[in-house]
């Protein structure tokens, strides 16, 4: 197949037959190739065999019916070869090779044939036509002689047949002029004087060290050329009745799209029609309209689907390639290819081609041993490549698996240590899983010998950069001894999914059939019926106990009360090794979607992975169901995390245990020592080219979201990257974002952050044990000054407090981990709540606090209200109340006096919190003025 | 594809920058007339069947289909602050494409199209709502009554750029 599109120019002025038999004759190669390789394997395969012939011969025809006679003489040659096959002469390595190097050839000069605007290109294919037209010769003479006489030529015609050796090695490296005859030519009228009785080719490969004679045979006087076309024995007469399996035309993607959007319009059309006839009773449209209904949705089906190819035709070279790779590393190889069918968008797979290629030759290169090796491993002498695909959440899953030796970890070190990637002691502390990643890294080749297959250094991270380009990730796993498996991840922007299409507070949704594992309908009195464990919903499923979800919860659409608990569907999911049932209120039917990415206003919705139209018409969320489960994830493990934009609906997550784990992301910053910051502050990861970091006013900017982001130093005077991608944490609060410049991101891991050492210096909060090693906790709070003046400068952290408990309020879950970390660090003992709710719940069961510090703006009850009504009652009337406020003028701090508040202060005056904390716990209980 | 198109979104700014007179589209929202310029007002639709877009922005009114595009709807009644629409009347939307996405803000009413001169165009009053003020690009008078200008520009990235969890 072509990989560059046709260009108009190009298509007017080929003439349509010529183009289509381009188009025609491409596949067939394609197909001829695949088979081949399975013929070598299954030699007495006759269907094989047959189809092949029927391409090759197919080809032949319209090559000689389009006048192209370089081609047809190439087809024929290879035909007659074929033929002989199957009339029963034993099939070589070396026939297959040479009938791949034919098809090779052919190819060759059809993209010549296409650039030329169908002209042949100059030359001549002697040399193969040669070796083809020999090999079916002797297979002749091989026949005739019968296997008494066969051991006698064996010793007989042991100068022929070096001579032969010779001669298939044999290639012309330029035309011949006119009046000259090829060395082959001589070389054949030789050996066709003499010889009677040839050997099977077989034995011709040990033989090449015999070209030294060639020179004296060749000069033999006897140059009639012989048109030596064995006759085909075969029917040439069924020709090509059966025709090419694999007709195709090409069309343009923008026409397929174009195409794509008007099926949509009329799809909306017909749904007015239909409306309209649905007012009218007895309208004689009734009848066609149902038929043009039915034929629009079909319509709409197949245009979807035009965009959408089985990966397997992305793999359709790769048996020929791991063939040639196993004869050239003389290693036995298998390919086994499974989920070929799975389906995806055709630009993604063009661009998935190179790569996958690439990963099977270092596979096939790296990962496998020698035969011997691996017969010593105990392993089978045939080493296995298996390359499967399948959809799982929303992306496409290409994973290329070998049972080699597995990555060589002292290698890799070796070889990042050299150049310069990493120091001795960060190796130390890596895990092996990081260390594997380096041969991601640009000019890395583990290959101690560069050979022509791989190992020149622009392997895996050229692959990296073509993955990342579709937007996809790779992975890669590795077993010292079982080998190593690298796993490609793809988005299927574009691709078609299975959904299951569910309804949940009166709006449809979309969910990924792939994470569906089963449906329970729910109903009170049967065995399925929901049951709760402190307030959290339960259901037993034989013999598990499965965690439930309402979608309306999820989404932030329902209160817990407002459910109804004895009717509806558990769509019961798994994502990962994660299982859990989402509650909604009714299922419908699955479809197939196109997937459509979230307009960038929404795309922060982790909720949501796209949307797409439906049939009818509607827009419809896709629900991403690795959100869900990380929101499950968050609600189980009540980390600070807080998947929800809109707290409301996080109010179940009452009270929040600031000693249970968090997640913390881990990075390395300016020196070796591990820094660590809570997951749940971070708003992205984000990578730039070091190109696109631009200096102005004295400071580096990014180009981030349509706004200038600027790009913060963990120390002062660090620089970001000279080349390559530079990584940043990205913060962002109120519609300002930092980048944070990070040398490298490490890890994220679940740990308690619980602060030993407070720290002095500016920047970090204080030295923590996560995953048993001290980690510097940066301080959020000093550097988002640093990116934006009005957030005022940092004075040092008090720590001369005495443990108090405090109680923090914030709906926001962006200050409750800001915060937090901070008031802990000054010594407090703090217990977070999200709402008024449920601090009035903890203050009601007797907890006693030395203090609250609650926010101001908050839904339902409002930091005024809150304190309010705890001044109104007698136990509280002295505890003190700070207020955090985005707003501070003279106005609300008024407010605040007059609602009780012992102080205000600003949320982001994290120094002036601490001094006021410390302020109304020495002046103990004064009660503000 | 767009029976209404009424211009095209690139190559405006240069053209416009010449010329004396800006044309704009004006629009009713609450009782307020805003004035889009023409050249990035790309159609003019009635939304129907919105999707209402859980845990949105409360400014995203949904998403719905237009001619096989999936547009984001913004209540420009809740991005300007004002009560949202109680009478039963259509609700009516200018569609605005903005890098390469489809946007339809959500208007009370289209009026007509206005061609004003630059020069007459004054800087936002100091007063103005800073939630106005953040999307408007200035004030025309006419006769009877104000129009705002609204940047089309400014009032997206507003909506776009990321916002604390």
């Amino acid at each position: 197949m072509f990989g560059a599109p046709l260009s108009i120019e190009w298509v007017r002025a080929m003439d349509d037959l010529l183009r289509e038999f381009l188009t025609e004759t491409n596949e067939s190669l394609d197909v001829v190739d695949v088979e081949l390789v399975k013929f070598e394997q299954e030699p007495n395969n006759a269907t094989i065999l047959n189809n092949i012939f029927r391409l090759v011969h197919t080809i032949k025809g319209t090559c000689g019916f389009l006048g192209l006679p370089r081609l047809e003489a190439i087809a024929h040659a290879a035909e007659t070869l074929m033929g002989k096959f199957r009339d029963g002469v034993p099939v070589t390595h070396d026939a297959v090779t040479l009938v791949l190097a034919s098809i090779d050839r052919i190819k060759d000069i059809l993209a010549d044939l296409e650039a030329a605007n169908g002209t042949e290109p100059e030359g001549t294919d002697r040399d193969l036509i040669d070796q083809l037209e020999h090999l079916s010769l002797s297979a002749d003479n091989a026949d005739n002689a019968e296997i008494d006489e066969m051991a006698a030529a064996m010793a007989e015609e042991k100068a022929a047949e070096e001579a032969e050796g010779t001669d298939v090695y044999q290639v012309l490296e330029r035309p011949l002029r006119p009046g000259e005859v090829s060395l082959d030519e001589l070389e054949r009228a030789f050996q066709e004087a003499e010889v009677e009785i040839d050997l099977p080719v077989e034995a011709a490969e040990d033989v090449i060290e015999a070209a030294a004679e060639v020179p004296s045979k060749a000069a033999a006087p006897t140059v009639t050329r012989e048109e030596a076309k064995p006759k085909n024995p075969s029917s040439k007469g069924k020709a090509s009745q059966q025709g090419v399996s694999n007709q195709s035309i090409r069309v343009n993607v923008e026409t397929l799209e174009h195409l794509m959007t008007m099926v949509s319009e009329l799809v909306l059309t017909r749904n007015q029609l239909l409306e309209i006839v649905r007012r009218h009773e007895d309208s004689e449209f009734k009848v066609p309209l149902q038929r043009l209904s039915n034929v629009t949705g079909e319509l709409q089906e197949g245009v979807m689907k035009t965009r959408m190819q089985p990966i397997g035709n992305a793999w359709q070279k790769l048996p020929r390639i791991v063939r040639d790779l196993s004869q050239e590393l003389d290693k036995p190889i298998g390919l086994e290819m499974i989920g070929a069918e799975t389906e995806l968008d055709r630009q993604v797979l063009e661009l998935i081609k190179d790569p996958l290629t690439h990963m099977i030759r270092n596979s096939a290169d790296h990962g496998l041993e020698e035969p011997a090796d691996r017969i010593a491993a105990g392993k089978p002498e045939k080493g296995l490549i298996t390359l499967s695909a399948y959809h799982e959440g929303g992306h496409i899953i290409i994973e290329v698996k070998d049972d080699g030796r597995g990555l060589d970890i002292e290698r890799i070190k070796e070889k990042a240590l050299r150049n310069g990637v990493t120091t001795e002691a960060e190796l130390e502390k890596m895990p092996d899983q990081q260390i594997y990643k380096f041969i991601f890294a640009a000019g890395f080749s583990t290959a101690t010998n560069v050979t022509s297959v791989s190992g020149r250094g622009v392997g895996m991270d050229v692959v990296r950069n073509n993955v990342e380009l579709i937007g996809g990730s790779i992975d890669l796993r590795s077993t010292p001894g079982k080998g190593s498996s690298f796993i490609i991840k793809i988005p299927l922007t574009l691709a078609i999914v299975s959904t299951l299409i569910v309804e949940a507070g009166g709006d449809r949704y979309a969910i990924p059939q792939l994470s569906v594992v089963e449906l329970v309908r729910v109903q009170s009195n049967s065995e399925h019926r929901i049951e709760r464990l402190k307030d959290r919903p339960v259901l037993r499923l034989r013999n598990k106990l499965l965690p439930l979800v309402h979608m309306s919860q999820l989404l932030g659409q329902a209160e817990e009360g407002d459910l109804d608990e004895d009717n509806g569907f558990i769509v019961v999911m798994q994502v990962g090794s994660q299982s859990f049932g989402v509650v909604v209120d009714g299922v419908f039917h699955t479809e197939e979607i196109v997937v459509k990415p979230m307009s960038s206003m929404l795309r922060n919705i982790n909720m949501f992975s796209g949307n797409t139209i439906l049939g009818d018409g509607a827009v419809i969320m896709i629900i991403d169901p690795n959100g869900v489960a990380s929101a499950m994830a968050s609600h189980a493990s009540g980390t600070l995390t807080d998947t929800f934009e809109d707290e409301q609906d996080s109010e179940e997550a009452l009270v929040v245990d600031a000693d249970a784990p968090i997640s913390l992301l881990l990075f390395r910053a300016g020196s070796e020592e591990p820094k660590a910051v809570p997951l749940s502050l971070v708003t992205r990861l984000e990578e730039f080219d070091v190109s696109k970091i631009e200096r102005s006013n004295g400071r580096d900017l990014v180009q981030y979201r349509g706004s200038l982001m600027p790009l913060v130093y963990v120390n002062e005077g660090d620089r970001h990257k000279s080349e390559g991608a530079q990584p940043m944490l990205v913060f962002s609060d109120n519609g300002r974002s930092m980048g944070l410049v990070v040398d490298q991101i490490v890890d994220i891991v679940e740990d308690r952050m619980s602060i030993e050492v407070v720290s002095e210096r500016p920047g970090v909060l204080g030295s923590a044990i996560i995953r048993e090693r001290a980690t510097e906790v940066i301080d959020l709070g000093y550097y988002l000054p640093l990116a934006f003046d009005d957030w005022f400068m940092r004075k040092e952290i008090d720590s001369a407090t005495k443990t108090r408990k405090l109680l923090f309020l914030d709906d926001s879950a962006f200050f409750r981990n800001m915060l937090t970390p901070v008031l802990k660090a000054a010594g407090y003992d703090v217990t977070v709540c999200s709402s008024a709710q449920s601090a009035y719940e903890l203050l009601e069961k007797g907890t006693e606090f030395s203090a609250i510090v609650t926010d101001i703006e908050m839904p339902t009850i409002s930091g005024h209200e809150f304190c309010e009504s705890l001044r109104r009652d007698t136990r509280f009337r002295h505890l003190p109340i700070i207020a955090l406020s985005a707003v501070v003028t003279p106005a609300s701090i008024e407010k605040g006096r007059q609602a009780g508040f012992d102080d205000y202060v600003a949320k982001f005056d994290r120094p002036g919190l601490l001094a006021a904390l410390k302020d109304v716990l020495t002046s103990d209980m004064g009660v503000a003025a | 594809m767009t029976p209404q198109n009424l211009g095209t979104v690139n190559g405006d700014d240069t053209r416009q920058g010449l010329a004396e007179h800006i044309q704009y589209v004006t629009v009713v929202i609450g009782s307020q007339l805003f004035g889009l310029p023409i050249s990035q007002v790309h159609d003019v639709f009635v939304p129907e069947k919105v999707t209402q877009v859980p845990l949105a922005p409360p400014e995203v009114e949904g998403v719905l289909n237009l001619r096989g595009r999936i547009v984001t709807a913004i209540n420009m009644r809740r991005k300007l602050h004002l009560k949202p629409n109680d009478s039963d009347q259509g609700m009516m939307a200018v569609g605005i494409e903005y890098k390469g996405e489809s946007y339809g803000l959500v208007i009370d009413a289209v009026g007509e199209v206005l061609s004003l001169p630059r020069h007459e165009m004054e800087a936002n009053p100091s007063n103005l709502d800073f939630r106005w003020a953040e999307i408007s690009g200035g004030v025309h008078r006419l006769d009877g009554r104000l129009m705002v200008v609204l940047d089309v520009d400014r009032l997206l990235s507003s909506l776009i750029e990321p916002k604390a969890a």
